[in-house]
């Protein structure tokens, strides 16, 4: 009984360290944005701000169009992340449920295309943007992305556990084939779907790497761009000002995992 | 129904390694007109051992990433799975710095190491990434501290696989917590650890976020990536011919990575039929 106690004791423990590693940087990430810059000068690592200054928030709204960037964020996640979900059915359907020649090849395609990443890409996809001037285009951010080979993957391995007969039976009562994927499997496959939507629109709202080397200016600026560019701009780092962009950028992120949580580690651990 | 899905597939994934190719044996600026120079590129990146650097550099970043995310994941993930809702915040909280974009995570570390007020780089005594030979391992641990809740979270789907059968059955037999451990929960999770180990090798093999924010590949080249090397090549040096034939060599390297998070998804059964 004792032993069980220390056990539990040491699990507890090990369980806030954990807890400190991963929401201290968060908790210092607030602090700092709440302070003044003569105050981080004078006592940086000082636990808490004296009071809420507001300062650096304003400072981030004044340098930096934080409404226009965040539009062309969730703009961009919003498109993509549909686009996904539209083509991901029809294509996921085809390859689980109808027979035809060349069926395996076609799936050997989708496969193929999981393992490139678009760091492996991005420079003949810059240069095919470039020739036909879409480089600084919303286009350039989303079309690479309105496929996903992932998505149509799981769609199909989704599918491959419905019953033919439901198909059939729609067949029969004159449902078309487009009726069948939107109206009867779509709703079907809701927590899939829900899944690959919510993990697709996180992903590619805090995406970085595309939106840096699909955009030259500011036209389609999205917001972890412009964060970034907080710290690489003026002189000096001000770090209250860059603290307070990041809790900008990560808070509604944060939020919106927090609320729908089930569903992202559903698509994450599945 | 699969036309438009193949065909943005081909244009954004298969085209492009084409393209890559092509270019990769011409010398051009953007500016002035593209010369064929067969594989000169190539032979420019090879010499002085350039290419072979960024390469090694590569593999020890993701080696030490995919050790720790491992390691810490799995520790984790036994941790977090028991009832109660501290462990589930334990598990949200970890997981968090997945979800969160690599920008925030990275700036907050820069700002936690900075040599003269981050919390960290004060008791350190200065930045380690202003050190050639820490740089690296410190881009690895901010690796580390983002993608440990991604392994966490697919131990913990391999370990609530393990049937409680088994455990049961090995507790009558008289093992103790650390035999079932040892004897039952590892050897199951083995095909899990497998995909996890390729996921994230293959994952932190493409860094390039904790570069460019972070170092710019410096200091003195110290933690130049190979996704980074490509960016240098194109956008920094305006090489379209270099950065494309870096594009086919890292390729080729993905490739081989690839055959390897195969095998290992095959023995997960994510890839059935």
């Amino acid at each position: 009984m004792r032993e069980r106690r220390a056990a539990a004791a040491l699990w507890l423990a090990l369980g806030c360290v954990a807890l400190a590693a991963w929401v201290f940087p968060y908790a210092w990430m607030v602090v700092t944005s709440f302070k003044t810059l003569p105050e981080i000068m004078a006592a940086p690592t000082a636990p808490y701000a004296r009071h809420l200054d507001l300062g650096a928030y304003r400072e981030v709204f004044a340098t930096m169009p934080v409404a226009r960037y965040t539009a062309v964020t969730a703009g961009m996640a919003l498109a993509i992340a549909a686009a996904q979900i539209a083509l991901a059915l029809p294509a996921g359907y085809a390859l689980a449920k109808l027979r035809y020649a060349g069926r395996r090849r076609a799936f050997g395609v989708v496969l193929a295309c999981l393992l490139v990443p678009t760091q492996a890409t991005f420079v003949p996809v810059f240069l095919m943007f470039a020739r036909v001037h879409l480089v600084n285009t919303m286009t350039a951010l989303v079309l690479p992305f309105a496929a996903s080979a992932l998505g149509t993957f799981l769609v199909r391995q989704a599918l491959l556990a419905v019953p033919d007969e439901i198909i059939e039976a729609a067949r029969m009562d004159g449902a078309s084939e487009w009726t069948i994927v939107y109206r009867i499997l779509g709703p079907m496959l809701r927590p899939t779907l829900v899944s690959l939507f919510l993990v697709s629109f996180v992903f590619h709202y805090s995406d970085y790497f595309w939106p840096l080397v699909m955009t030259t200016d500011d036209s389609v600026r999205t917001l972890p761009l412009g964060v970034a560019l907080l710290r690489e701009q003026g002189t000096g780092v001000r770090w209250n000002i860059v603290m307070a962009g990041n809790v900008v950028l990560s808070a509604p992120v944060l939020a919106l995992f927090a609320i729908v949580q089930r569903h992202l580690l559903r698509g994450v651990g599945r | 129904m699969l036309g438009p899905t193949l065909g943005l597939l081909a244009v954004f994934f298969l085209l492009p390694i084409g393209v890559a190719a092509y270019e990769s044996l011409f010398s051009w600026d953007l500016l002035t007109p593209p010369r064929f120079v067969g594989a000169s590129n190539y032979a420019a990146l090879a010499a002085h051992g350039e290419l072979l650097r960024v390469a090694l550099r590569t593999v020890a970043y993701s080696a030490l990433v995919v050790l720790g995310t491992m390691s810490l994941g799995l520790g984790l993930a036994l941790l977090v799975d028991r009832p109660g809702r501290f462990f589930a915040l334990v598990r949200t909280s970890v997981f968090s710095a997945y979800v969160v974009s690599w920008v925030a995570v990275t700036l907050l570390w820069m700002w936690m190491l900075d040599g003269n007020g981050g919390v960290l780089g004060r008791a350190l005594h200065g930045s380690p990434l202003g050190d050639p030979q820490l740089a690296l391992p410190t881009l690895a641990v901010v690796g580390i501290w983002k993608l440990t809740g991604y392994a966490m979270i697919v131990f913990l789907a391999g370990l609530q696989a393990v049937p409680r059968s088994l455990h049961e059955a090995a507790a009558l037999d008289g093992a103790g917590a650390w035999g079932r451990l040892r004897h039952v929960t590892l050897p199951l999770l083995a095909p899990t650890a497998a995909f996890v180990a390729t996921t994230s090798l293959v994952t932190s093999f493409q860094a390039f976020d904790v570069v460019r924010i972070m170092t710019q590949g410096g200091p003195a080249r110290g933690t130049e990536l190979f996704v980074y090397a490509i960016y240098e090549q194109i956008f920094l040096d305006l090489s379209v011919g270099r950065a494309s034939a870096l594009t086919v060599v890292f390729f080729a390297l993905l490739l081989a990575l690839a055959g390897l998070q195969l095998r290992a998804w095959r023995a997960r059964g994510a890839v059935a039929r």
